[in-house]
């Protein structure tokens, strides 16, 4: 009989510990972070582009932190949406993306903010950028690199023709109609047109959209295709004279053919961001803010700018690489203020569908 | 060989050359010097030497085979099962529809389905999700081709074991299995190939840290498709060519025996 | 005591039946139920939800989505979708029909493997062997910078990024799907018969068109569905072939649920082109029937 009582309060007493440790370590939630937890035992799952990182990022950290990395790629916003919107636990911790669309996710409240306290590094952060229209105040994002979008063309085969405005690549010149570009994704196939009408970027408009539709119906005719990925490459093949291109793109052209130079049009352009953010799912939060401080390291964030010749907004990082790059690679010096002259782009809400329709209607003509 | 063909050799050898145009371009891409997917610059194998240090993509492979092998398994197993009932034992228009519904179902409604299925269960995502979900197309696959054999065999000799006293299981392996063994192997192999390759339904139901090689490859082809990329597919193709030669020699053998 | 006997039997029987039933389909529908029906179920009940702001569904009934799916936009991407994806079909009909029966004719270890050569290709990446036609086809690539050397033409022919590509890269992707059905078919269709015909009398043309195409039939039924089911759903061969210039219903799906994150409104775009597909499967397998009716008995 004894035997048995203590069999049983044994039990209880160690169900009792059981259940208040777990209580205890269960998801941080809400509940501010430790700064001095164990990263050792916290492993992390990172969402990124292919290319878009130092190979050897994740066996750096472990050294460093002895946290366990396991880097994921995607190829689009798109498709790291689907998985972060989809509910419950999409085993993400950090998830890189782009500004407006870390903007709907955190309006969905699927993101952490940002503990700054944890994140030393972000004092590198340029204070232009502290203030970006899809997060102001880097509350729940930070930015990973930044930069706009123009025109990329080879100026050998443009002699005397070098576009300066939005409607040279929407309405080129007969010898160049069937030799240019433009990006597949909704919100920059519309850039060029909205900016060339003089509209803004992130309007919702549906008379305005209506009238950039036509003009992007006009436009498809000069098309030889729309394209995200390999427009450079067509540069370089002389398939295309004129595409639509991010900045940092188009320096991968340059890099493999001097001819290829980069505009951004009068009428004005988009500021883009790339972004990393916190998943609130993640259980592994301390680990994940120790990564995006890292990251913000002034060696392992200018590894970005060398190798992926994007700027980055780390004031650190681009003193220590820009020098280098500028003379090859002009589009890199545009200046923080130059870069705030642009229109930063922020999430449409229920906007979106109609510009899915329109560049439905558009691609389908 | 070719003397009873006549003029059926232009569409044979035409069919082809055409399948197999890409893939010379490919394995020729796969040497360029530099790393551009659509210029040629010279002659160069360190693609494949990048290539075997790839961590990734190894990973990414040996994901996708291990996938493949049990969805086919898995897929062999009912599918075989649901074209024996539904030929013999169950004729339903209805049933043979739904049936093979998962093979021409979209595979991305399906696979957001799917994702929406396991998130509400609260299933944890990794390389049994994308299992489970290929097996269920690959299944339907498997259906169509042996239900395809059975419509052609007639029912007698089931019958009549039926009537000699025998079980149905026993039926069913020592008469209706050997009889559709073509149609089942054809089946598995459908399989494994639409396993293999197939992105969109992996993508959705897989976990972050277990890709399959398609899914690495369709981040990879961000900027073009480069040459590590063409080696890649080189070297899948030759292993599956050299598979194949090694089954062929085995399959005379027992042919022989 | 006869009668009871044969009830005896009838319930044997009876038995016996409901137990094959349940081996032999339980296994596959509940597998099928489980994760194809009640997904769809989801699908289906997504339709009538309304898109979240920015993005998820919220729980407000509505029937907009339906009535959305109606305009001409949607109707034209469908129909031309369904015409590229049949034209695709066609041609690897007839392609693919002469090349099958070349097939089987052929000895039993050279049919080995010439299937096998065709299967080959499947075991490559989907994606890179689509663009391999990339570089064989743009204005630069092989084909053109060929063609102009030995002075056939003097400007590159623009190949690429129309309609006509996209229908390319999907007979090519698909067309050892309609090879192997068709094989199938034809490989068991007994000699005998055809040897019959041609001794009562036909020439070989008449003995080909009522021998041996209504046996291959249920082959080319299957192989166009094979060929043509895929064809319609893909959105890979439109954006890269196409150059994103061609709009087809895959497309239009994935951009509803990825970038318009409007998943009740793609739920019924797949819904539609889900049920158009079932149409289609049950008029082949009326077709199949009704040609076929008297040896199905």
């Amino acid at each position: 009989m004894r035997m048995v009582r203590k069999a049983t309060v044994g039990s209880v007493a160690a169900l009792l510990l059981i259940g208040l440790s777990a209580c205890g370590g269960a998801g941080s939630g809400s509940s501010a972070l430790d700064p001095n937890a164990d990263l050792s035992q916290q492993k992390l799952t990172v969402s990124i582009w292919a290319a878009y990182y130092p190979e050897d990022i994740a066996a750096k950290f472990e050294e460093k932190f002895g946290t366990k990395v396991t880097i994921t790629n995607h190829a689009t916003n798109e498709e790291v949406m689907a998985k972060l919107t989809a509910g419950g636990d999409s085993g993400i911790d950090v998830a890189f993306v782009s500004g407006q669309f870390a903007q709907a996710l955190a309006a969905q409240g699927l993101l952490e903010n940002l503990d700054k306290s944890l994140i030393p590094n972000s004092s590198n952060l340029i204070k232009e950028a502290e203030q970006l229209s899809y997060d102001p105040g880097a509350k729940y994002s930070l930015p990973y690199a930044w930069g706009t979008t123009g025109i990329c063309y080879r100026s050998d085969l443009m002699k005397g023709d070098e576009p300066t405005s939005w409607n040279d690549l929407l309405t080129p010149k007969a010898k160049y109609k069937g030799k240019v570009t433009m990006l597949a994704t909704e919100r920059w196939l519309m850039l060029p047109a909205q900016k060339a009408l003089g509209y803004s970027a992130n309007t919702q408009d549906e008379a305005e959209m209506a009238k950039v539709k036509d003009l992007l119906i006009k436009a498809k005719a000069n098309l030889l295709a729309y394209d995200d990925t390999t427009f450079y490459e067509r540069l370089v093949s002389g398939e295309a004279v004129m595409v639509e291109s991010w900045d940092g793109w188009c320096n991968y052209g340059t890099a493999k053919n001097k001819n290829i130079k980069f505009v951004v049009p009068s009428e004005g352009s988009d500021l883009w961001a790339d972004t990393m953010v916190v998943l609130k799912t993640s259980k592994n939060k301390e680990a994940a803010h120790a990564f995006l401080n890292y990251i913000y390291d002034a060696d392992v964030h200018s590894w970005v700018v060398d190798n992926i010749l994007y700027k980055v907004p780390n004031t650190a990082a681009m003193a220590k690489s820009l020098p280098a790059l500028v003379g090859d690679f002009p589009n890199m010096g545009i200046s923080p203020n130059e870069l705030l002259q642009q229109e930063g782009l922020v999430d449409l809400g229920k906007a979106s569908s109609l510009y899915t329709r329109i560049a439905t209607e558009v691609t389908a003509k | 060989m070719g003397s009873k063909l006549g003029w059926l050799k232009l569409p044979l050898y035409g069919v082809l050359l055409f399948l197999y145009l890409p893939i010379a371009v490919l394995i020729f891409m796969s040497f360029n010097q530099s790393d551009a997917p659509f210029t040629w610059s010279g002659f160069s194998t360190r693609w494949y030497g990048e290539l075997l240090a790839s961590p990734e993509i190894l990973i990414g492979f040996k994901n996708t085979l291990l996938v493949a092998i049990v969805a086919t398994l898995l897929a062999v197993i009912l599918g075989t099962l649901l074209a024996v009932g539904l030929a013999r034992y169950q004729r339903s228009a209805a049933l043979e529809a739904i049936a093979l519904t998962p093979a021409i179902f979209p595979d991305l409604a399906l696979a957001i389905g799917l994702l929406t299925l396991f998130t509400n269960l609260n299933y944890a995502l990794g390389l049994d999700s994308v299992i489970i979900s290929h097996a269920l197309f690959c299944a339907a696959f498997v259906t169509a081709i042996v239900r395809g054999r059975l419509h052609q065999l007639d029912s007698s000799l089931e019958q009549a074991a039926a009537d000699l006293g025998d079980t149905t299981v026993g039926t069913f392996f020592r008469i209706t299995l050997p009889s559709i063994k073509p149609a089942v192997i054809a089946g598995a192999l459908l399989s494994f190939t639409l396993s293999l390759d197939e992105f969109v339904i992996a993508f959705f139901t897989n976990g972050p840290s277990t890709p399959t090689l398609p899914i690495v490859i369709y981040s990879m082809v961000r900027f073009g498709v480069s040459p590590e990329i063409n080696a890649l597919a080189t070297l899948v193709l030759l292993t599956s060519a050299l598979i194949i030669i090694i089954a062929q020699r085995n399959l005379k053998v027992k042919d022989q025996i | 005591m006869a009668q009871v006997l044969v009830r005896a039997e009838r319930d044997a029987v009876k038995r016996r039946a409901l137990l094959a039933r349940t081996i032999f389909l339980l296994p596959g529908l509940s597998y099928i139920t489980i994760f194809m029906l009640i997904p769809l179920g989801f699908i289906f009940f997504y339709t009538f939800l309304t898109r979240g702001t920015y993005g998820g569904v919220e729980y407000i009934f509505t029937l907009e989505n339906y009535t959305r799916a109606l305009d001409s936009l949607y109707i034209q991407i469908l129909i031309e979708s369904i015409l590229i994806a049949a034209s695709a079909t066609l041609l690897a009909l007839l392609i693919g029909f002469p090349a099958a029966y070349a097939i089987t004719k052929l000895s039993s270890n050279w049919q080995n493997i010439f299937l096998l050569l065709i299967v080959l290709p499947f075991w490559t990446n989907f994606l890179i062997r689509t663009y391999a036609w990339i570089v064989l086809l743009n204005t630069q690539g092989f084909l053109n910078k060929g063609l102009i050397n030995i002075g056939v033409i003097d400007q590159p022919l623009e190949l690429l990024y129309k309609p006509g590509a996209v229908i390319l890269g999907l007979l090519y992707a698909y067309l050892p799907l309609m090879i192997l059905p068709i094989y199938s078919a034809l490989v068991r269709i007994d000699p005998a018969m055809r040897e019959a015909a041609i001794n009562l009398g036909a020439s070989p043309a008449q003995a080909f068109r009522q021998v041996t195409l209504p046996l291959a039939l249920p082959g080319v039924l299957v192989g166009s569905i094979f060929v043509f089911v895929p064809s319609v759903g893909n959105f890979i061969v439109p954006e890269l072939l196409g150059g994103g210039k061609t709009v087809m219903v895959g497309n239009l799906i994935r951009d509803q649920f990825l970038k318009a994150r409007d998943w009740p409104f793609g739920s019924v775009l797949a819904i539609c082109m889900v049920v158009m597909l079932l149409l289609l499967f049950f008029i082949q397998a009326r077709v199949n029937k009704s040609v076929l009716g008297e040896k199905n008995g």
